[in-house]
């Protein structure tokens, strides 16, 4: 038992930050909300130099074979830099997707990932929309028989859906399914599509750490210059209580966010039900953290030229993708309610129940 | 990143289980804040620490066990999910000990450890003053040096245990021009010394939880001063983030609260809204969240890691979530939450109404929630003072 990461996991994540810091700024994310896309393909080909994309990808594949506990270290920095491409949908939740589903699809798909050469989109039931499809070189959807298909670019009809987030891309997709496409169905499509919930779920919580944090700190900067009665803002009680609230909402969503890798990382028989208390722990904090940070910073916060919003709008879109608070509470309440998981003390790490 | 436990810890974990298997007394014990419930609380401590399980953590030359911090975790889940008494000297045990660990001299660690981990010595606080709650740095009960002897005068009060303890410890003015934190000494009391007069206050659940200690010319050893004369303050934050931290809210004690509750819901079925039973899930995600950040805790510690500011953190989440968790069981047990346990009506209420008064005692003591937010605010986010 040691529930710590070791040297090499955080240095990966301090290199990743530091990455970060350096091409992704308030203005680089404002100016690729003034292009159609919103996207950089310059950019995804840089993320792709440092392993991003294909970090789950298996080095056979021409990945960097690392496991969800670094993921999440590394998506917590994608959430504090507000990074808009799509680091999620590709390489947390279509990569270990396509890995599972192995063949010719793993084959000619991982490499091209990894090499930061394509983006895959993955829809799932939990949400109408899919993130990223108007950037994709594939889709991975579901037809109303649950079954998974492989949809190359040309073949889906997508219909992009303006969101609050303009880093958020999402659009309906429809598709004819074929035998050219299909890629699982039945009982393997259902694991498929319940591994997928998973990822896609952890993923979001992992980054919306991040955002929280970022949030924290700049409502700590900004609440110690602002001067209002003659002294910072900071130094009264009301705006450090509000901010201290937040930041007991994140330091008890992380342990969560990362043992619920460990448990994806390892499909732990509880991994739905701990990817679900990750998910619901760590978005609660982060729209927490935007409302905090708003009240913190008044009405320069209202503003459209306050960067502050970018990071509340992260917040908000990690809240509503890969199911909202409600849905994963209430996978959490059945479990609990129906003798699903095992309760008590002794029982909260697998082999000592 | 390892979770999973080793064999070693497997079979620590079994032999504690079969131990308070054999030994946990059936029947609840009293409260130990009234005098049965102490006596017989002292007894259970006495039989704890002949099983060699009083203080797990601690040196075995000092009555305790050698174990880890992660075996002591261990010990405590199986402590709680036996349903054992709770601990009658856990000021001691739990926070003065580990004080004494770190600051005492090794005539005090022999002097006062084993005597502590056997609970023949229970040891009372003496924080607070009339004039000197959160802020702390008030305190003006002095003790002054004559000879080898500090003579002290002035009041302590809300002083845990106090009713029924043999010693206090707590913070003492020995400079007297010294102002707030500085001048200020940690003295060690035996409470039966003349001059002293304990006068136990009836808390929120009518029993003597706690005293006012008066001090008329009380003179104290001078050995029994913990680490160097004004150096107090120092002694004493040592002191407070065990209470804040780690040692004295296990996991497992909340964990068992949700357990308890999750239980209280399911049997009362349909008659649960479905907004009640949200929040209980939200109280079992808090505490597995508790549990899971102090095992990161613990392992971080294990590998020479400190405990600082963040202490502040645990402190208002594990008394927020315990308060809330009660909160929750009152709601369920609906017109019945008001009874008490021998009311004709109460049926199987159970100790909830109890541990609900004292759960409302948790953003209070050990530094109130309102004096750790500003600690995280200031030392954690690094906001102005």
């Amino acid at each position: 038992m040691d529930f710590r990461f070791d040297e090499d996991q955080e240095l990966l994540q301090t290199t990743v930050r530091d990455f970060l810091e350096g091409e992704v700024t308030p203005e680089t994310i404002r100016a690729l909300w003034d292009t159609p896309t919103a996207r950089s393909p310059e950019l995804w080909k840089k993320l792709a130099e440092i392993g991003l994309p294909g970090l789950l990808v298996p080095e056979a594949h021409g990945g960097m074979g690392m496991s969800e506990e670094e993921l999440v270290l590394l998506l917590e920095e994608v959430g504090r830099a507000a990074l808009a491409e799509p680091v999620i949908g590709t390489a947390a939740v279509a990569v270990p997707l396509l890995a599972d589903l192995g063949g010719s699809l793993a084959e000619t798909w991982l490499p091209r990932i990894a090499a930061g050469e394509a983006v895959v989109a993955v829809g799932h039931p939990v949400s109408p929309f899919v993130e990223d499809a108007h950037v994709a070189d594939l889709l991975l959807l579901t037809d109303a028989d649950g079954a998974l298909h492989a949809v190359p670019a040309g073949e889906a009809e997508i219909t992009e859906q303006a969101a609050n987030d303009p880093s958020r891309r999402i659009a309906s997709v429809s598709f004819s399914g074929s035998e050219a496409t299909l890629a699982a169905s039945g009982q393997d499509a259902a694991q498929l599509l319940a591994a997928t919930l998973d990822r896609g779920a952890l993923a979001c919580a992992a980054a919306a750490l991040g955002v929280c944090d970022r949030l924290i700190t700049l409502s700590a900067e900004y609440t110690s210059e602002r001067k209002q009665f003659g002294k910072p803002i900071g130094s009264f009680q009301a705006v450090k209580h509000m901010l201290a609230n937040v930041k007991v909402k994140l330091e008890y969503a992380r342990p969560v966010v990362q043992r619920a890798a460990h448990s994806v990382a390892h499909a732990d028989p509880q991994r739905a039900v701990h990817v679900s208390m990750a998910k619901l722990g760590a978005c609660e904090a982060a729209g927490s953290g935007a409302k905090t940070a708003l009240q913190a910073h008044g009405a320069i916060g209202y503003t459209w030229e306050q960067d502050l919003h970018l990071w509340m709008r992260r917040a908000w879109s990690l809240e509503r993708a890969w199911g909202r608070s409600p849905f994963h509470l209430g996978r959490v309440r059945e479990a609990l309610f129906t003798g699903g998981i095992p309760i008590g003390p002794g029982t909260t790490f697998s082999a000592d129940a | 990143m390892d979770l999973d436990y080793s064999a070693e810890q497997q079979a620590f974990r079994a032999e504690a289980r079969t131990w308070l298997a054999a030994n946990v007394p059936h029947e609840p014990l009293a409260s130990f804040d009234c005098a049965e419930g102490a006596k017989q609380h002292r007894e259970w401590e006495a039989r704890l620490n002949a099983g060699g399980w009083a203080m797990v953590p601690w040196p075995v030359e000092y009555g305790g066990r050698g174990a880890n911090l992660l075996e002591w975790l261990i010990f405590e889940e199986e402590y709680y999910r036996a349903g054992a008494p709770k601990r009658i000297n856990q000021n001691g045990i739990f926070l003065l000990g580990p004080t004494i660990m770190e600051y005492g001299t090794p005539e005090q660690k022999a002097r006062f450890l084993p005597r502590m981990a056997s609970s023949e010595e229970v040891w009372a606080q003496g924080w607070s003053e009339p004039n000197a709650g959160s802020d702390m740095a008030n305190i003006q009960t002095t003790a002054f040096l004559d000879g080898d002897h500090y003579v002290v005068n002035g009041q302590k009060t809300w002083a845990s245990r106090g009713a029924f303890a043999d010693w206090l410890f707590g913070m003492f003015r020995t400079d007297p021009d010294s102002e707030r934190h500085r001048g200020l000494t940690f003295i060690l009391a035996p409470l039966d010394l003349p001059g002293i007069t304990v006068r136990p206050i009836e808390q929120l659940d009518g029993l003597p939880g706690f005293a006012e200690v008066f001090f008329d010319d009380v003179r104290v050893p001078a050995e029994h001063r913990l680490g160097e004369e004004g150096k107090g303050w120092n002694v004493a934050m040592a002191t407070a983030g065990f209470e804040r931290g780690l040692m004295l809210r296990s996991p497992a004690r909340f964990q068992n609260t949700a357990r308890r509750l999750v239980e209280l819901a399911r049997e009362h079925g349909e008659g649960v809204e479905p907004g009640i039973r949200d929040e209980v899930a939200r109280c079992w995600i808090g505490a597995e969240a508790y549990t899971l950040e102090t095992h990161r805790t613990v392992s971080r510690m294990l590998a020479g890691g400190k405990i600082g500011a963040e202490a502040s953190l645990n402190k208002i989440f594990w008394s927020e979530l315990d308060l809330r968790m009660h909160e929750l069981a009152l709601e369920i047990l609906g017109d019945r939450g008001e009874l008490l346990p021998g009311a004709p009506a109460a049926g199987a209420v159970g100790s909830w109404l109890d541990d609900y008064l004292f759960s409302l005692s948790g953003p209070i003591y050990a530094g109130t929630n309102e004096i750790q937010r500003n600690i995280i605010a200031e030392r954690i986010l690094g906001l102005p003072r």
